[in-house]
């Protein structure tokens, strides 16, 4: 599969927090990287995520969650996407993220976890480098 | 024969036609090769543009507009156009934020799009998404341009209906008798008319629309003004029943005529793409270096080298 000229991100808010700062920080912190960047909004469930993914072609889902439901919404939205045949688009999160439960998270699939005080350059390193794997491609042009 | 991209966006399949729409989107060669085998299939949805300044509530019309058709049983695609950054060639798209209550719905299909860099409100695989989901059977297929101010109104060349939204409180009447957006509107959309200057606005565009149309022979019929507060659902129901009644007068027109206008446009879209792209290529190609070294060093000039440029340009489009 040929890399395409942009990668595209959606970052969600999945679940019943009505915290978007982190997220919106991401967002333009992306789109600052040169990113094309869909936001989904708040109170999103898992299901409506996945088909926004879908639709909108993206590379990777970012979930922001402070609302302690990480442990049930991110591997439910990991569960999907494979239940789709989309498992190729990847998943990272990010919030309020006990260390405890970050093992777990990443063997149900979830490729990186970024809690508070991450430099956003940590979250679109991992973003650029997670798109370059998915299309071979060796060095970002950057 | 069909490629299977593009068998299975016919087939209905929303992983494909995404993935078809972002090879457009990115001016891909797989894409054209598909595009072409769906051509065939399209020319049945009924397309509505809808346009405006930033921050006019576009998104929260669509939304409200999208659901009348699903409550008519219609099912709706949607393309949603935002900016890209001039500085990162990056984007937010953020107007689906405003739909997602649709995003469980099957029967609709929303799509975020980036403009990168080009201009007229549109991106330039507007058209190509557009029949794409043409080709999938869509019924309607609603078109939200990028927010724009004056003579950015591309949409028109495409929408078989178009919106203008305006909202109280942007400027005087100068603005409303500037060309341009002005001149599109099938409908008028003045929304927010729960603010304060809308009575001033609806008095300024009807003033505007009396000058311009009289001055116009042969047009009659002025495009009507609906005021709605999309937020809330007021007004809603007039809008709808203009737009259904402007769509049934383009059923009354010539449907040929009407097709060599949009063809027209659709050729010429496509064309100016592949024109972009080849330019692109030669301006990239290191003959062109050597010829701006030439210019900087005196052996030609800027004009020679440019006949050069088109001259290599055209070369290239014959292999």
């Amino acid at each position: 599969m040929t890399a395409p000229t942009t990668y595209r991100i959606l970052i969600g808010k999945p679940g019943l927090d009505g915290h978007d700062r982190g997220a919106k920080v991401i967002a333009r912190a992306l789109r600052d990287a040169g990113f094309e960047v869909i936001y989904s909004g708040l109170h999103q469930t898992p299901e409506s995520l996945v088909r926004t993914a879908i639709q909108e072609d993206v590379d990777g889902v970012g979930l922001s969650i402070l609302s302690g439901a990480h442990n049930t919404l991110m591997p439910e939205v990991v569960r999907l996407l494979t239940e789709e045949g989309a498992d190729d688009i990847f998943v990272f999160g990010g919030g309020i993220i006990p260390a405890e439960d970050i093992p777990g998270l990443l063997d149900a699939g979830v490729k990186a976890i970024f809690t508070p005080g991450t430099p956003t350059t940590d979250v679109i390193d991992f973003v650029q480098t997670a798109c370059d794997e998915k299309y071979g491609v060796q060095e970002s042009g950057e | 024969m069909t490629s299977p991209l593009a068998q299975r966006v016919l087939d209905g399949e929303h992983r494909a036609a995404a993935r078809l729409m972002r090879l457009a989107d990115d001016g891909a060669p797989a894409a054209r090769q598909a595009l072409t085998e769906l051509f065939p299939h399209t020319g049945n949805a009924y397309i509505l543009g809808v346009t405006g300044n930033p921050g006019s509530g576009k998104s929260t019309l669509v939304n409200r507009l999208i659901k009348s058709f699903r409550a008519t049983g219609s099912t709706v695609g949607c393309i949603a156009v935002d900016p890209t950054s001039p500085f990162s060639g990056g984007a937010i798209l953020g107007d689906r934020v405003r739909m997602q209550e649709h995003a469980d719905d099957p029967g609709v299909f929303i799509r975020s799009v980036a403009t990168r860099g080009h201009l007229g409100g549109l991106s330039r695989s507007t058209p190509a998404m557009i029949q794409i989901f043409d080709a999938m059977g869509f019924d309607v297929i609603i078109v939200e341009t990028v927010g724009v101010g004056q003579d950015e109104v591309d949409i028109v060349r495409f929408a078989d209906t178009s919106l203008v939204v305006l909202v109280p409180g942007l400027g005087d009447d100068i603005q409303a008798d500037k060309a341009g957006l002005m001149e599109i509107a099938d409908i008028f959309v003045l929304n927010k008319a729960d603010r304060p200057g809308i009575k001033r606005l609806e008095r300024e565009v009807r003033t505007m629309l009396s000058l311009h149309r009289a001055a116009a022979d042969g047009q009659t019929t002025r495009p009507p003004i609906c005021l709605t507060t999309a937020a809330t659902g007021d007004g809603l129901p007039l809008l709808v029943e203009a737009i259904d009644d402007h769509r049934q007068s383009l059923q009354r027109q010539d449907r040929r005529q009407r097709s060599l206008t949009q063809q027209a446009h659709l050729i010429r879209a496509i064309a100016r793409t592949e024109l972009e792209i080849l330019f692109e290529e030669t301006a990239t190609a290191p003959q062109f270096s050597a010829l701006v070294a030439d210019v900087v060093d005196g052996t030609t000039d800027p004009f020679t080298a440019a006949d050069a440029f088109l001259a290599a340009l055209l070369r290239r489009n014959d292999v």
